[in-house]
């Protein structure tokens, strides 16, 4: 299988800031159909990575491979448009505007200035953003200002806001964050749900979560892989419970 | 197919938006385009006419500023490029070698004869041509407004150094046009405008028209910046205010927004900056530079920098405070205006068009209930 058969190809990446190397020389591949959990302690570099995949930090060395483009010399929206969505660690959703326009907003459809002065909202776009709002749970809270909303609900409708662009890859930072056990449950859930046809990188703590997810986990510590594989392989990866547990 | 209460029935309903804008606009309407008339002699017609030009500035500044976030201090560099375009224009009408017989070079404005001209500078040329003006009226503050706009917004250039940015370049406009004396008029302005197209601008019946022409204008503007406001673009760059990252990696191009709603802005002031020169009969650097732009801010700030109706009516309550408080105490209105200014940013950041919404609106819908209430009852038949 060459490198080119999966989804994103991430060869090599190296970022420095100011010599201090945040990733370094990092390689990995994802799949798709693929739920990537991607775990280490903090400052590991984990975040960084997201970063540099959608573009929000420039690499220094390395490549990026997204469906056989190159990621890292696109912009930010050029890289969203190519397919990539992603959640960031607190949730940015619009205060202001209530769930419906949180979700109108993210639309693909109306994405350039003459598009979005054009846009109009029609049945299929109504019934579009129904359907998201119904998989992210929030079908009964369109109409509510999204500042209402409680901290796991607006996790949720982040990774909506994602989901109505269809993005072929979904990277989620921390997305349980401050949510309640029930709350966990109806993630993990849902991302069992999306998951299918995409491939999605999911950053994460909560072993017990990950637990429900992951197919593949990935440990970093400082900007390098230690270990990959099954959450069992992983947890038993000598190296793995030195960093964690070891000091 | 049952109908839905989240579909809109047509981009029409973008322009008119919720009840109490509809109400807002059409109670605006009928101060300007009835009540004032009706109420003011001609004189003081035309000083509220002067007024509402300032008023395109803070409709514009509504939709760059309360709602995309962009602070501009420097507005007046477009409503002063509008007023110098249309300025030319008059100026150059004005200018006929018979009228101008007595200069060493007549049929060229008075100003450059003074300053030793001999022949009309090429950029003046074109403003022979009424039609050339009316567009350039529009298009070269749009085109200055793009370019400094695209230049900076793709640098990610935001906030407060977009803000200090904008004052600078009002400040170097200023100082350049009253540096260039034999080009501009210099710190004079350019004046005694007379004519347009033959017409006298500056009788009774030309104020009145003029004044028409741009409470119309103005009405426009409002209806063009609610459509903004109300379709989708509006809440993109609510979201681009709000947490402009998440709008970036939602696959927009930031800068293209933001350079938009900078330009609309800039048209709209540069129409105000026009109509100003048709209705006072003169421009001048002193509507350009870093003061005139702050006090175009303070007016949208009163007003309310979330509502376009409310922007053009704290532009007249301003407006109509200063004249009344400096005919009596020139010397204090400066404090009084910064008094106001710290006034609404801290105790009513949302202008008068917010102590509306949240004082007055619910009393009078309360009143309504309460009148169709009373209404029916007295409807009932029966002692």
């Amino acid at each position: 299988m060459s490198n080119n058969d999966f989804v994103l190809s991430v060869e090599d990446l190296t970022v420095s800031f100011d010599g201090f190397r945040a990733v370094d020389g990092l390689s990995f591949y994802v799949d798709t159909n693929e739920l990537r959990v991607v775990i280490g302690p903090n400052g590991a570099g984990k975040t960084t990575v997201l970063d540099l995949i959608c573009g929000k930090t420039k690499a220094t060395e390395g490549s990026i491979k997204f469906k056989g483009q190159e990621l890292t010399r696109m912009s930010e929206h050029e890289i969203v448009r190519a397919g990539v969505g992603r959640k960031f660690q607190t949730p940015s959703i619009y205060e202001d505007l209530t769930v419906f326009e949180n979700l109108e907003v993210s639309l693909p459809r109306g994405r350039s200035v003459l598009g979005a002065l054009a846009f109009r909202r029609d049945a299929e776009v109504v019934e579009r953003i129904e359907s998201v709002a119904e998989d992210i749970f929030l079908a009964d809270l369109l109409d509510e200002r999204a500042a209402v909303l409680s901290h796991g609900q607006k996790q949720w409708l982040e990774i909506g806001m994602l989901l109505i662009q269809s993005p072929e890859l979904l990277m989620l930072d921390e997305p349980v964050a401050g949510m309640s056990l029930s709350e966990r449950e109806k993630t993990a859930e849902l991302l069992n749900r999306i998951t299918p046809g995409r491939s999605v990188i999911v950053i994460e703590h909560d072993m017990k979560f990950v637990k429900h997810i992951a197919h593949k986990v990935t440990v970093l510590h400082q900007g390098k892989i230690l270990s990959e594989g099954s959450l069992d392989k992983v947890q038993n990866d000598p190296r793995v419970i030195e960093v964690y547990l070891g000091h | 197919m049952t109908s839905h209460p989240h579909v809109l029935p047509g981009r029409l309903a973008y322009f008119t938006g919720s009840r109490s804008e509809r109400g807002a606009l059409l109670a605006f309407a009928v101060l300007i385009l009835v009540l004032l008339p009706l109420g003011l002699d001609v004189f003081r017609l035309n000083i509220f006419g002067k007024y509402l030009t300032y008023a395109f500035v803070a409709v514009g500044l509504v939709l760059c500023w309360g709602l995309g976030g962009i602070l501009s201090l420097g507005q007046g560099v477009f409503f002063g490029l509008g007023g110098y375009c249309m300025a030319m224009f008059l100026k150059l009408e004005a200018s006929d070698p018979v009228s101008t017989a007595i200069q060493s070079t007549p049929g060229i404005p008075d100003f450059m004869d003074w300053n030793q001209l001999t022949a009309l500078p090429w950029f003046w040329e074109p403003f022979h041509s009424l039609a050339f003006t009316l567009v350039a009226v529009i298009v070269v503050p749009t085109v200055f407004a793009f370019v400094l706009g695209s230049a900076l917004f793709h640098r990610r250039v935001g906030g407060v150094y977009f803000a200090i940015i904008t004052q600078a370049v009002a400040s170097i406009l200023s100082i350049l046009i009253v540096g260039q004396q034999g080009l501009t008029g210099g710190l004079n302005g350019i004046t005694d405008l007379r004519t347009l197209l033959g017409w006298d601008i500056r009788s009774d019946a030309a104020k009145y028209v003029l004044y028409y022409v741009n409470a119309f204008l103005l009405l426009a503007v409002i209806l063009g910046g609610a459509y903004i406001r109300n379709c989708k673009l509006g809440r993109i760059l609510v979201g681009i205010r709000d947490q402009e990252d998440r709008v970036r990696f939602t696959g927009y191009n930031v800068a293209a927004f933001k350079t938009f709603i900078f330009c609309v802005a800039a048209a709209f002031s540069a129409i105000g900056g026009a109509m100003f020169t048709l209705q006072v009969g003169f421009m001048s650097p002193t509507f350009v530079g870093i003061v005139p732009s702050i006090e175009m801010v303070v007016f949208c700030a009163v007003g309310g920098r979330l509502s376009l109706v409310g922007a053009a009516v704290g532009t007249l309550v301003v407006n109509f405070a200063k004249t009344t408080f400096s005919e009596s105490f020139p010397e204090l209105w400066l404090f009084a205006m910064g008094a106001l200014f710290i006034g609404v940013v801290s105790a009513f950041p949302l202008g008068l068009a917010g102590l509306y919404e949240r004082h007055l609106a619910p009393r009078l819908s309360r009143w309504r209930q309460g009148g169709s209430a009373a209404a029916v009852l007295s409807s009932t038949p029966g002692e």
